[in-house]
């Protein structure tokens, strides 16, 4: 059972940073891969808020985000000089970046050791200790993170998304100043992707950089490219198998070791298998 | 009077000047036929009219009044331009309605996040769709259209331009909006430009069939290698020696 729950915490997080990125990349065509860099932030905001100053959790989460976004902002508007591959290339080097912060700011992070001993969320003398009780938790705010998805991308600005993606030059002749659409996009996803930073630093109670390389982002990317491109459903769904399918390598026999391992190879697998066979993955409706 | 005008504007692309010094004008609420051979620069001329380059030189002027250096792709719709481009650029992944809605909606960030389309912007959506004829495939993505619905589509979203909720769009680009077209969807496309005409809307005309210039325009510019060739009524202008010559010479 407390294994079941493990599981439901990891795909709630994964979810979250899963709608979160295809905000960028499925709705808007913005093919970022630097989402774990934000994820990074969140979690670090939390572990050193909580550790060091004693924050509450959900303040310590709107800190976050706070930060993500002015972070993201500054990047977002570096990388809207650049466009398709050159975007990639670019968000790429800003996930290495921002890794490297992690890992050599040590005053602040702790380097490679990390920093240790966070707290579960606390709120009106509620705690959520409990793993089930967090699992709710991440729950609804995944709930949430989807809902808020589906508003934005079913609104007249998320149309308008779409057609950056589709051919921004021709959505700028009828009037839209695309930098404001993808700038703002880039922003929200980068606020998202903190919260699960946030979540996942309170549940594991223990943050590194090696969680938020650049190997992460791509993990990201390939839930949603599994899930399906541009749809919130299909993100969710993406998170659900990537996050099970190790598990059940373990339980087809492989040893711990080797279901690791063997974890990259099939990700990789299933990567290009997609792009063969089904290039919208499971429920996408959008084609890279 | 022109309602535009251009000023000595000259694009070159590594060696080849695509418009060199051209000064033209367009009259309003005329339908002007824009002609010439085949990389004469018409495209060009659209294209620099609308943002989608820069010019190296030169200048525009709206109205014999505002005149600028420089024009910003998303800034042309304010000076109620809008265009369709020569090879039809669609959202292909976007259901042919949404093509429409895209253009209806607000224009500001914010309150384009809380606007969620209403029944008059459908209302809109469906008196466009039902003049190209495309109401019935309105929820087909765009990428499955035949090529002639590309391009009536192409026509429908800017007339869905000037629809009065904020982008009254008033000088309409076509480049060559026939080309490829079965003459059922000839009669339509007819229809619009000749529509746009009686509500005094300016219109710009790129097209190489000749007996449908004849036959729609009240003005004809020529250009030849990005340089005015001649210009007057269609049968002044297709009755000139240097005409004659620029398309036999092809
Ligand atoms: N993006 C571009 N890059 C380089 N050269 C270009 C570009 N666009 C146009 N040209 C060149 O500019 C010249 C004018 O081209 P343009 O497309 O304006 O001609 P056109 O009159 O529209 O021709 P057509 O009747 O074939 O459509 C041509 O020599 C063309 O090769
Ligand atoms: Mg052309």
């Amino acid at each position: 059972m407390e294994y079941l729950i493990h599981i439901g915490i990891l795909i709630g997080i994964y979810s979250i940073l899963a709608l979160s990125l295809n905000l960028t990349v499925g709705f808007t065509g913005l093919l970022s891969i630097t989402q774990a860099a934000f994820y990074g932030i969140g979690a670090y905001v939390t572990a050193i808020l909580l550790t060091s100053y004693g924050m509450n959790f959900f303040l310590s989460i709107l800190v976050g985000m706070f930060i993500s976004g002015v972070i993201s902002f500054i990047i977002g508007f570096v990388l809207s000089r650049f466009d398709g591959d050159y975007f990639a290339l670019g968000s790429f080097g800003f996930n290495i970046i921002v890794y490297s912060i992690f890992l050599n700011w040590q005053s602040l992070t702790r380097g490679p050791l990390g920093i240790p001993g966070i707290s579960k969320p606390e709120l009106f003398g509620l705690d959520f200790n409990e793993n089930i009780v967090f699992l709710g938790l991440v729950t609804i705010f995944a709930l949430l993170a989807y809902l808020l998805s589906e508003f934005i991308v079913n609104s007249s600005f998320g149309r308008v998304l779409k057609a950056i993606r589709e051919d921004e030059k021709v959505i700028q002749v009828y009037g839209y100043n695309t930098l404001f659409y993808k700038l703002t996009i880039f922003v929200i996803g980068a606020t998202f992707a903190s919260i699960a930073g946030a979540f996942f630093a309170s549940y594991i109670t223990y943050v590194d950089p090696s969680s938020f390389a650049l190997s992460e982002s791509i993990f990201i990317l390939a839930i949603i490219i599994l899930g399906g491109l541009a749809n919130n459903k299909g993100a969710v769904l993406g998170a659900f198998c990537l996050i099970i399918l190790p598990e059940l390598l373990r339980f087809v026999g492989f040893s711990s070791d080797i279901a690791a391992q063997m974890r990259q190879v099939t990700y990789g697998l299933i990567l290009v298998l997609l792009m063969l066979y089904r290039p919208q993955g499971l429920l996408g409706e959008y084609k890279l | 009077m022109p309602i535009l005008e251009t000023k000595k504007i000259t694009k070159h692309f590594d060696g080849v000047y695509a418009i060199d010094g051209l000064s033209v004008g367009f009259e309003e609420g005329k339908i002007t036929g824009l002609i010439g051979p085949n990389g004469s620069g018409k495209s060009t001329l659209i294209n620099l009219l609308t943002g989608t380059f820069p010019f190296d030189k030169g200048s525009v002027v709206f109205s014999s009044s505002e005149e600028v250096k420089e024009l910003l792709p998303y800034e042309v719709s304010d000076y109620g331009i809008t265009r369709t481009f020569q090879d039809v650029r669609l959202f292909e992944q976007m259901p042919v309605i949404d093509n429409i809605l895209v253009v209806l909606t607000k224009r500001n960030v914010v309150s384009s996040l809380f606007e969620k389309h209403k029944k008059f912007h459908l209302d809109k959506a469906e008196e466009v769709l039902k003049k190209v004829n495309l109401w019935e495939k309105r929820d087909e993505l765009a990428v499955n259209l035949s090529y002639g619905q590309r391009k009536l589509l192409e026509i429908g979203r800017i007339l869905a331009m000037s629809d009065g909720f904020g982008n009254n769009s008033n000088i309409f680009f076509f480049d060559e909006p026939f080309a490829g077209l079965f003459p059922e969807m000839r009669k339509i496309v007819i229809g619009v430009i000749e529509h746009l005409k009686q509500q005094g809307k300016t219109v710009v005309l790129v097209e190489h069939n000749i007996d449908i210039i004849r036959e729609l325009c009240d003005h004809v510019i020529v250009l030849d290698n990005g340089k005015l060739l001649a210009e007057g009524t269609p049968d002044e202008a297709l009755a000139k020696r240097e005409v004659m010559d620029a398309y036999l010479g092809e």
